[in-house]
């Protein structure tokens, strides 16, 4: 039939309406159960650590000479009983919660901006350059990361701000690698490319194609970066090396209640729970934003299915949009 | 898939022709129990008169690879990169025909004599990634023949090869069949390949077969608009090269809201209102070819041209 | 092989010398020295001490003696314990640290890899979900947590088992610390396993394998496993590390007369030589075991091989 060639027009239909990438994310994200549970237990300890003065009137270094070592007890406003210096165990958890949620943001953020600058230009000058600066990546690799930042508390003191810089500067490696990685993937896309061949500035290309392509596997690992910073700033605070008094993090906690947990286990308990579930919560969220265990590790970077720009269709004009 | 029926006589070569995700790969590994595990196949399968569908793996794995035999699209995943050629393919040897290492290696050197390996004794023992892709799939044509199949199943043995090599590997398989007359299904949707070596074709859309014959029947006498439409799609070398490729216009339909009528409807040039509410049923053309040749359209004897 | 070992333990040096720079020069850097805690001391003893110690030298100097003794394995004395010297101390530390970690790293592996398998052969059933929950409890309760809890509930509540020290190394002292050290490897590995153990089943060669008509025992242990453990491999350098780390604090709170302790004493008693001395010791270890897992990796995975 030599009509074969006749277009026909179709109707448009539903399936082919296009998503972003984030509303893709957002949309897996909010089907992980385990996930959104995560995020809301995660948004009330942070509540409460913030807006601790509201829910009890009592200050963390309070002491309460006639209740010492008293067992949780709601009638008597002390929720998570006392420690055997007569402090109240709820606030001090909840503000060691602040410190040590603090902590977590705070250095997470530092590694970020330096493994992601550090990631990206090297990923993106390539060359000798890039060989060099992961090359320094590879030796850093094989550091016990540990054992520096004690040294450095040591050395010191035990600055909040050094404890926030000091495990910052350790908790970047990782995260420089994926970027590299992605950057130097992205860079050889045919939107890359073509971004290039239609004049577009490199500073432009990096800042609008390549960045936020970058993202996904970036925020995966912030929030795995976030309780493994966490969890470094508790275990130095548990040995004794981190925060200071009178100030308190769960880490502090968590060593002074060992220490008394034959009489006192409600001391040792509550701030474990909040440390635990914390993890836990941030694992959780990182796995659902993550597109499925992968062999190469923890995590594997999401990797986002790309939108570009650009379509192979002839027309240069029509900027239609393909998905891969 | 839906009502998919076929059968294939001992010395055949079955092709099946279709568009990508037009299932004819599933139905195959349907056959070889490969199915994902969110795979449901329901009707009847018979090899040689038995029936094999539901039967658990232990009684499949007596078939599979021995008397039934399957070759896959791209050989580079489909061949297990931290073993040794020669593993892959004596272990067939061993687990199907009890043979020893020394001989069942012998065996295999041979095979991939016969597929054409040069200096097979020395590329043996060498791992998948350091084959070219043409070797890849001869490896793999060497690997599902040793245990003299009955029937050969191959999804798509060429796609990802260039086409150079591709013409070798069809030439090959065309000695083949020759030479040992194993019943063969060529799974494909380069209507190219099927010419060179089918006798029988049978076209899929949408999960469905919509029409099967003789391949001369077919190529020059279709009964349906797609496979007219693929027909004339192909590009052709006495052609001129100013005349645009025609294409089918419209893209295959979402096979889980396939709609009551005929799938094809909507790209059909010859459709009517009957063929959006009524499917076609698989039909025999005439009253004379009977099964051999069938086709699911409602047009009677429509003139499909191809150029 | 041999060419590319020594290239990879050249590639190490860069690193030893980045650790053992760092840490002296951090440790000269600190504010106040090694006697501050000490009583006071008249002057000119001080002056005796420091010259004895040679911290009256330029620090240069200072340095390069420092690497000298280091290369004769002499760490240095400890500031802490006068009349022991780092090597010492450390060598005495060690038997102990080893047993303990080794065994945890051996334990994680085995059960992990058993855990992970099983769940990965077993998806989304309840035996899978189970045990990826343990998993997951493993991985999010720091050892530090985990190890009083464990005291308490196993050495004050039901008194099954000792509540710390090491007695005479027998295996009583020996449950909890290695519990502690190794549930979060447990964990890791067993995820690990499970997501790998997964994507290989679905692979190409699998099915390849399968249809092969290979017994399930086979595919699953010559085609499945090996692909499915390379990552485990590749995490066994950094479970090295974070075993090491774990044990400082294991040992800590059980009171195991380790390197860790020692390291944790000297941390908070300021013996900056001590600290050091653990500090590259350790560095040493986790160089040289990432550079057999490099190895081992090499050997098993076959693209690597040319490297």
């Amino acid at each position: 039939m030599t009509d074969a060639a006749r277009s026909i027009a179709m109707p448009p239909s539903e399936e082919f309406k296009g998503r972003s990438l984030w509303a893709d994310a957002w949309r897996r994200l909010l089907r992980n159960r385990a996930a959104v549970v995560s995020a809301v237990l995660l948004a009330l300890i942070g509540l409460a650590a913030v807006l601790v003065p509201l829910l009890s009137p009592i200050a963390y270094d309070d002491v309460f000479w006639d209740s010492i070592n008293t067992p949780p007890d709601f009638a008597s406003g002390h929720y998570f009983g006392t420690d055997d210096n007569g402090r109240d165990l709820f606030v001090r958890t909840m503000y060691g919660g602040r410190v040590s949620l603090t902590v977590g943001l705070v250095a997470t953020l530092v590694s970020l901006v330096i493994g992601v600058t550090w990631g990206a230009v090297a990923g993106f000058l390539g060359g000798r350059i890039d060989g060099v600066m992961m090359r320094f990546v590879d030796i850093l690799y094989s550091v016990p990361f540990l054992f520096f930042v004690i040294m450095l508390t040591v050395a010191f003191g035990r600055h909040i701000v050094l404890i926030y810089v000091a495990i910052g500067a350790v908790s970047w490696l990782d995260m420089a690698r994926i970027v590299r990685g992605q950057t130097m993937s992205l860079k050889r896309r045919e939107f890359v490319e073509a971004a290039r061949a239609g004049g577009v500035r490199q500073s432009r290309v990096i800042l609008r194609h390549i960045i936020p392509n970058c993202l996904g596997p970036v925020i995966v690992y912030v929030t795995l970066t976030v309780p493994n910073v966490i969890l470094l700033e508790s275990f130095l605070s548990f040995l004794g090396l981190g925060v200071q008094e009178p100030s308190t993090s769960w880490g502090v906690l968590i060593s002074d209640g060992a220490r008394i947990m034959e009489t006192s286990p409600w001391a040792l308990c509550f701030p474990a729970a909040m440390l635990a579930v914390t993890l836990a919560c941030f694992n959780f969220i990182g796995d659902g934003l993550a597109r499925r265990p992968r062999p190469e590790g923890p995590l594997r970077p999401w990797a986002p299915s790309l939108k570009s720009p650009i379509s192979r269709s002839a027309s240069p004009r029509r900027r239609a949009r393909s998905r891969r | 898939m839906n009502g998919v029926g076929l059968a294939v006589e001992p010395g055949e070569t079955v092709g099946i022709v279709g568009e990508s995700g037009s299932g004819k790969s599933q139905v195959f590994l349907a056959v070889m129990g490969l199915l994902a595990a969110n795979g449901r196949a329901a009707g009847s399968i018979k090899f040689q008169g038995e029936e094999i569908l539901g039967r658990p793996a232990r009684e499949l794995n007596r078939i599979r690879g021995a008397r039934m035999s399957m070759i896959f699209q791209d050989p580079m995943t489909s061949l297990n990169p931290y073993l040794t050629i020669e593993r892959q393919l004596t272990e067939v040897l061993v687990t199907h025909r009890a043979m020893s290492l020394r001989a069942a290696r012998a065996a295999a050197i041979d095979m991939l004599e016969r597929v054409q390996i040069p200096e097979a004794d020395r590329r043996i023992g060498h791992y998948p990634f350091e084959f070219s892709g043409g070797m890849r799939q001869r490896a793999m044509i060497a690997m599902a023949l040793l245990c003299q199949p009955e029937l050969l199943i191959a999804d798509e043995p060429t796609t990802a090869l260039d086409v150079t090599v591709q013409a070798q590997i069809l030439a090959l398989m065309a000695e083949l069949k020759q030479d040992e007359r194993t019943a063969m299904v060529l799974i494909t949707h380069d209507l190219g390949v099927v010419a060179g070596l089918c006798d029988r074709v049978l076209v899929m859309y949408a999960g469905r077969i919509v029409e099967t014959g003789a391949v001369g029947d077919i190529f020059h006498r279709p009964q349906h608009p797609y496979t007219a439409g693929l027909l004339s799609s192909m590009p052709r070398l006495d052609e001129s090269v100013a005349e645009r490729l025609q294409t089918i216009p419209g893209q295959p339909p979402n096979l889980q809201r396939l709609g009551p009528g005929c799938a094809f409807a909507e790209r059909c040039p010859g459709v009517m209102d009957r063929c959006r509410l009524e499917r076609p049923a698989l039909r025999p053309v005439s009253p004379q070819d009977g099964e051999r040749r069938m086709k699911a359209c409602h047009l009677e004897a429509p003139h499909l041209e191809v150029p | 092989m041999l060419r590319f070992a020594i290239r990879r333990f050249l590639g190490s040096v860069p690193t030893l010398l980045l650790i053992v720079t760092v840490s002296f020069f951090m440790m000269r850097a600190a504010p106040g020295g090694p006697f501050d805690k000490e009583r006071i001391v008249p002057p000119e003893i001080e002056a005796r001490l420091q010259h004895a110690y040679h911290l009256d030298e330029a620090l240069p100097l200072q340095f390069l003696r420092y690497v000298g003794n280091l290369l004769r394995g002499d760490f240095g004395p400890s500031f802490q314990y006068r009349d022991f010297s780092v090597a010492e101390l450390i060598l005495d530390g060690f038997p102990t640290s080893l047993r303990l970690g080794g065994i945890a790293m051996l334990l994680a592996l085995v059960s992990g890899v058993a855990m992970g398998a099983t769940a990965a052969l077993r998806q989304n059933s309840a035996s899978d979900y189970g045990a990826m929950g343990l998993a997951m409890t493993g991985i999010v309760i720091p050892n530090f947590v985990l190890a009083p809890l464990l005291t308490l509930v196993f050495g004050l509540w039901l008194r099954w088992l000792p509540v710390g020290g090491w007695g005479a190394g027998d295996i009583q002292h020996m449950v909890l610390p290695i519990v502690a050290l190794s549930l979060y490897q447990v964990g890791f590995i067993a995820r690990l396993t499970r997501g790998s153990m997964i994507e290989v089943l679905r692979t190409n060669y699998v099915r390849t394998a399968r249809a092969k008509g290979l017994p399930e025992r086979i595919t699953l242990l010559r085609h499945a496993l090996k692909p499915a453990l390379l990552p485990v491999i590749s995490y066994l350098g950094p479970a090295v590390i974070n075993t090491i780390t774990g044990s400082v604090v294991v040992e800590q709170i059980f009171g195991l007369p380790g390197i860790g302790r020692y390291f944790v004493q000297a941390a908070l008693n300021r013996d900056y030589t001590l600290v050091m001395g653990v500090t590259i010791f350790y560095g040493v270890l986790i160089i040289f075991a990432n550079l057999a897992v490099d190895l081992l990796y090499g050997v098993l995975d076959p693209r690597i091989r040319y490297d």
